[in-house]
């Protein structure tokens, strides 16, 4: 039980969750509800590590990741905008399809190694006790980036002219569609930057964090986790970024437990028997939906809820939102 | 852009003629299977080959269509569980983990024991069954209860839960009840298996031997034999299931305060419906049924717990259930050919192949609703340039 | 006179939807510098005139010219860049923005990094112009009906917006905000503004109009005719078709025992604000209790409380059984029926059939509920009779409540509502957004409620409406009762005062016991 390491894993892993997320909030506060997560997650974790593998280029990898979530999320973005489609059912076979996709195109890619995003000390910084080794010190650059990554979403939201408009359009489309703001380009743009950020948050795991295809083990439900947090982090990146993190320390801390034979003095069942571990293994969905209760309970109390037109198709000339 | 046309949607007006919705899905699914022959060409396979020998492997014969029928029948169960949830627009997409817990709740009958083993197959079934359905309806009520009491999204909780499921389900496989080591519990005794087709084969034997006019009935259809057929009484369940759930959607009370709720839950309120109980009510049903396939599988397939007894039937039955426009009968429909898909499946290369065909499917069938709500017409240009 | 071209010309205009013809051949003209009206019934097609105008439709046919240039709007960005500014009816806000955002929304300044407080300013100085006083960094929610009303025009205002479509301005204010509004129109006027005034209220059309357009069903039937020598007769005829307007008759009635009783009610709205403080009424039957408030004083919540639909402290008794923060059940149990104000959001199942939605609240007792099932032959037949005894138009039982138009969907409601033979109904809003047939054959039936002996608590916010159809008014102001007068003798200058808040205790104390 190492918290300088717990807490350096809890930053990497959840920078997968901060990517994530964030795009989520992206797609939400415009007012669609995109639960394809895991699905192009799981496609940008398989193309970035592909195209890595093929054309040696991490950074090509990269950039094809992203845009793999991208165009994935266009067809959910197509048949809610366009065919007011449920979003529910539209992002579940967004999920089928972006894991059929990853599966059939992933096929012998698991034990390859390709050339991986590299991680590197912030010179100066790392020196710094405590801090250095676990903010500044053998993290991959993603990681760093992801620092910087959810105070300029925050930023964008909140403090600028198209982050008005994107919370306007999430809020009250037909009141930004009669100032002049066009309610569609603007719903598909954030589904669009929302699954960018969605395929990013793959290559984070398959080409960063924790480098490797492993099929659909490969995100292992961590898409769905992403989602869970956005209710939690009551749509505001920077709560989820620390969500994210936060989460991530808690499940490296608990693999941890199975390390020593004595805990607080105890005798440690887990190094006993190994099978308790199924139980730990749990802790991370467990501690979603805990999340979730208790998210949702403050949301009560404070009447803060999700944007108002989340979910709902806009059609010029009806009524209501 | 100069096309010759546009395209123009108008809202429909008038109610919408009887074949259509059905003609939607069939098209869709029609669709979905050139879409997947397409991606299937540009990754090097041949679609044709493919799909010649997805029709052999799965409808090609009796013995292969009753393969087909044993891996329809946990759909039609699951189907039937997603279908009552998102009847009242709840989406419990955790009927994976609930059929999970199912099939351990009603090897408990048999692992603790709770019965002798001696018992008679009727009261070892019966109580396997009563222990599924428990086991998968309390699975339903924690997401159901925590939507219902603290508005917690039940589409996370249901999904955290799946996973959940097949830990637990695991640690008990592994560490209490493993069979020598190996990822699976001993085998059931005979009292706790369903009954087979294939079990009566040596009674009835073949039909041809018999001669006489079923002999000959039997072989112009092709059913010369039944031993080896895996069908069992499972897909009785899921039929009474379906009639079940039919009479309650059609005819009874409850069944139209579902409706009801899902189709407004505000008018639901103020009809004096308690949405709250009936939140935790259908989760558990949708739960118990999704439970029942579970103890199906395992007493009429797997004969014991162990892992992976279900390449994601409870992510299918969503599927099923909206191909099926939520129609319990409809549902066996399409469960069956979800089946084939799964048979074919195992065997098809690469194995992403049919998730990317499901999730191809539900697209095309959830995108072919707008055809349902609009009338789609080509105008020609000249026509909408007057008109601008 | 020098021939200046119109600020505004449409000729010719033709708005067809699917199955409806919206607008059939409109032609409207705007001179520089006027008030002009334009009066049409619910659905006689004015507001997707103005749609058209301030480019959310396009038109199916027609022209248009703004100070004598031809136009052609794609989007309402278009329109606005053309010096054209739309109030609309169902603010166009926000709630979770600034003032200063909501005004700012759609525009390309600023480019990208907001400086609000500076934009604060600006705003300030323009409401120092026009006069419209409103705090810019408060937030829409916050703000009352009034206030939201006044962005909406500052926003207008601040494109720069030279005719100004306002969209029936005065439906949720006060009189005494409508006097401001009337003051804040001429004063833009004066300014050099000009301005298209929708309304169905001729009142209010005679006291501020220059010229006046009538549409009838799509038509017009007076092209901008001088408001000179016109009577509201007149514009009643052009506006119904007919010489009078029907006005319903209400018989003298003696009042029964107390039905509803409410006591010492307080409750908050769903932003958590108190909306109900101290309330008390009561309700006798065969009488109707009227509720006069301003949008948003607590009338709603009022309905609510007493149908179980929200928490409150005090307490509510019908026929001396208390029902408050009880379920609805209780008090439909109680003999209550419950024509809600959102009859689509509430009042009705979009999806399901006229039958379906005709048996909500019987559906648990014979003879359409029989054990666990429900006999749908006999629901359908009852569903039938309903239909024609309510002269309810739909293809038949089976048809969806959401192909139903307005007034047939409140009829599917009332006659549900009244089937149930109820002791107490109340009845909120049940004719907004009618046109005049189905307002004549609603008020109708409510009246015959009250000869049947039911007690009836009517939430309107018609002045006329409610003087037509109660014994007695109950004045409401944040959540206060500022005094209950008796219908025949009313001051509707004073329920004008009260509903702003001003207490006038001669007239409160004598109809109250």
């Amino acid at each position: 039980m190492n918290f300088e390491i717990i807490l350096h894993a809890g930053l990497a892993t959840g920078t997968i969750l901060l990517f994530a997320g964030i795009g989520e909030i992206f797609a939400e506060r415009a007012g669609i509800l995109n639960l394809g997560v895991e699905g192009m997650m799981l496609l940008g974790a398989m193309a970035g590590f592909s195209i890595s593998l093929t054309t040696q280029n991490v950074w090509l990898g990269l950039v094809v990741a992203i845009l793999a979530g991208g165009i994935l999320s266009l067809a959910h973005g197509l048949v809610t905008i366009h065919f007011q489609a449920d979003q529910v059912v539209s992002g579940l076979s967004l999920t089928f399809l972006g894991t059929g996709l990853a599966l059939v195109f992933g096929k012998g890619l698991t034990g390859q190694t390709p050339p991986l995003i590299p991680s590197f000390d912030i010179p100066g910084l790392a020196a710094i006790p405590f801090i250095g080794p676990v903010f500044f010190a053998n993290h991959s650059l993603l990681v760093y980036v992801g620092y910087f990554f959810a105070p300029l979403a925050w930023y964008y939201i909140n403090r600028t002219r198209p982050g008005m408009h994107l919370r306007a359009v999430g809020e009250k489309p037909s009141a930004a569609d009669t100032m002049g703001v066009n309610v569609y380009r603007l719903r598909y743009f954030y589904v669009f930057v929302g699954g960018c950020l969605a395929g990013l948050a793959g290559a984070t795991i398959s080409l960063a964090v924790s480098p490797g295809w492993y099929s659909d083990q490969t995100t292992s439900g961590q898409g769905w986790i992403a989602i869970g947090l956005v209710i939690f982090a009551q749509w505001n990146p920077l709560k989820a970024a620390l969500g994210g993190y936060l989460f991530g320390a808690l499940r490296r801390g608990i693999l941890d437990l199975q390390g020593p034979a004595l805990l607080f003095g105890l005798a440690n069942p887990l190094y006993i028997n190994s099978n308790f571990s199924f139980f730990l293994k749990m802790t991370p969905y467990i501690l979603t939906i805990l999340a979730l209760v208790l998210g949702s309970r403050a949301a009560i109390k404070k009447r803060l809820g999700a944007p108002a037109a989340l979910g709902v198709p806009y059609i010029r000339g009806e009524r209501g939102l | 852009m100069n096309l010759p046309f546009t395209i123009t949607f108008e809202k429909r007006v008038a109610d919408i003629p009887k074949w259509l919705p059905a003609a939607t899905s069939i098209g869709s699914v029609i669709v979905a299977f050139i879409v997947s022959g397409v991606i299937l060409k540009m990754i090097g396979g041949e679609p044709l080959r493919v799909a010649k020998f997805f029709y052999e492997a799965t409808f090609g014969s009796w013995a292969t269509f009753s393969d087909t029928i044993v891996k329809a029948t946990p759909l039609i169960m699951v189907g039937l569980a997603c279908a009552v949830a998102f009847k009242m627009k709840l989406w419990n997409i955790g009927a994976e983990g609930q059929f999970y817990i199912g099939a351990f709740a009603a090897s408990l009958v048999v692992l603790i024991p709770m019965v002798s083993p001696d018992s008679p197959k009727v009261v070892v079934i019966g109580l396997m069954i009563i222990m599924g359905m428990l086991g998968g309806a309390i699975w339903g009520f924690f997401p159901g209860y925590l939507k219902a009491r603290f508005q917690v999204n039940e589409i996370i909780t249901t999904l955290m839960l799946n996973y959940i499921a097949v830990l637990w389900n695991n640690f008990w496989i592994f560490d209490r009840w493993s069979d020598a080591g190996f990822q699976m519990t001993p085998a059931f005794e005979k009292s706790a298996w369903l009954p087979r087709v294939t079990d009566y084969a040596r009674e009835y034997g073949t039909f041809i031997d018999g001669g006489g006019g079923l002999a000959n009935f039997m072989t112009s259809i092709g059913l010369e034999r039944i031993s080896g057929m895996t069908l069992h009484l499972g897909v009785a369940f899921g039929l009474v299931a379906a009639v079940v759930m039919w009479w309650i959607f059609d005819r009874s009370r409850w069944g139209y305060e579902i409706k009801l709720i899902g189709d407004n839950p505000k008018a639901a309120r103020y009809a004096g419906l308690n949405i709250t109980r009936n939140i935790v009510l259908v989760m558990m049903v949708s739960g118990a049924l999704a439970g029942l396939a579970g103890m199906s599988e395992i007493t009429g397939v797997v004969h014991r717990l162990q892992e992976r007894i279900s390449p994601g039937y409870g992510f299918t039955g969503i599927i099923v259930a909206w191909l099926a426009k939520l129609n319990p009968f409809a549902v066996i429909i399409v469960a069956i050919l979800f089946g084939a898909l799964i048979v074919a499946g195992r065997e098809i290369q690469p194995s992403g192949l049919s998730q990317l065909l499901q999730g191809i499917i539900l697209f095309m069938v959830i995108s072919s609703d707008v055809l349902l709500r609009y009338k789609v017409r080509l105008v020609r240009a000249q026509a909408a340039v007057e008109a601008a | 006179m020098p021939e200046t071209p119109f600020a505004v010309e449409m000729k010719d205009i033709v708005i067809r939807f699917p199955g409806v013809l919206a607008n059939d051949h409109v032609n409207l003209t705007l001179k520089h510098g006027e008030i002009h009206a334009l009066l049409g019934e619910n659905g006689a097609g004015k507001s997707t005139l103005m749609n058209v105008l301030a480019g959310l439709y396009k038109q199916t046919s027609g022209s248009i010219k703004i100070f004598g240039e031809p136009v052609n709007f794609n989007s309402p960005k278009d329109a606005i860049a053309k010096g054209i500014g739309m109030v609309h009816q169902h603010f166009m806000l926000v709630p979770t923005q600034t003032v200063t955002e909501n005004i700012l929304l759609g525009l390309d300044e600023p480019r990208f990094f907001m400086n609000l407080a500076e934009y604060d300013q600006k705003i300030l100085a323009l409401q120092d112009q026009f006069g419209l006083r409103v705090d810019p960094t408060a937030k829409i929610w916050q703000l009352s009906v009034g206030e939201q009303q006044r962005v909406e025009i500052l926003k207008t205002l601040y494109r720069g917006a030279n005719i100004l479509i306002m969209d029936e301005p005065t439906a949720v204010l006060a009189p005494q905000e409508i006097d401001e509004l009337m003051n804040t129109m001429r004063s833009m006027v004066d300014q050099g503004k000009s301005i298209i005034f929708i309304s169905h209220k001729l009142h209010e059309v005679t006291a501020v109009a220059d010229r006046v357009t009538v549409l009838r069903k799509g038509k017009v039937t007076a092209e901008g005719h001088s408001m000179e020598g016109l009577t509201k007769r007149d514009l009643a005829r052009l506006m119904v078709g007919r010489g009078v307007i029907f006005a319903v008759e209400k018989k003298p009635q003696e009042q029964g025992a107390v039905v509803l009783s409410v006591e010492d009610v307080e409750a908050e709205n769903d932003k958590g604000v108190p909306a109900l403080r101290k309330l008390s009424l009561a309700v006798h039957a065969g009488e109707i209790l009227g509720i006069a408030a301003i949008a948003g004083n607590g009338q709603s919540e009022l309905a609510e409380v007493i149908t179980g639909l929200r928490p409150c402290t005090g307490s509510i008794k019908i026929n001396g059984k208390e029902v408050a923060n009880k379920p609805p059940i209780e008090a439909i149990k109680q003999g209550m029926a419950h024509v809600p104000e959102d009859r689509t959001g509430v009042g009705s199942a979009p999806n399901m059939t006229i039958t379906e939605n005709t048996i909500m609240k019987c559906y648990r007792e014979d003879p359409i509920g029989n054990g666990w099932s429900i006999d749908f032959t006999t629901a359908r037949q009852r569903a039938r009779k309903l239909k024609d005894e309510y002269d309810i138009l739909a293809p038949g039982v089976r048809t969806l409540a959401r192909k139903l138009s307005g007034g047939n969907l409140q009829k599917v409601i009332l006659a549900r509502e009244i089937s149930a033979q109820p002791q107490l109904m109340i009845a909120v809003q049940p004719t907004r957004g009618l046109d005049v047939g189905a307002i004549e054959s609603i008020q109708t039936l409510l009246l015959a409620q009250r000869e049947a002996g039911t007690a009836v608590l009517l939430i309107s916010e018609e002045m006329e409406e409610l003087l037509a159809l109660s014994d007695r008014i109950a004045v409401i102001s944040d959540g206060r009762i500022m005094g209950i007068v008796n219908a025949d003798e009313a001051d509707i200058n004073e329920i004008g005062l009260m509903m702003t808040g001003t207490a006038v205790p001669s007239k409160s104390a004598e109809a109250a016991g």
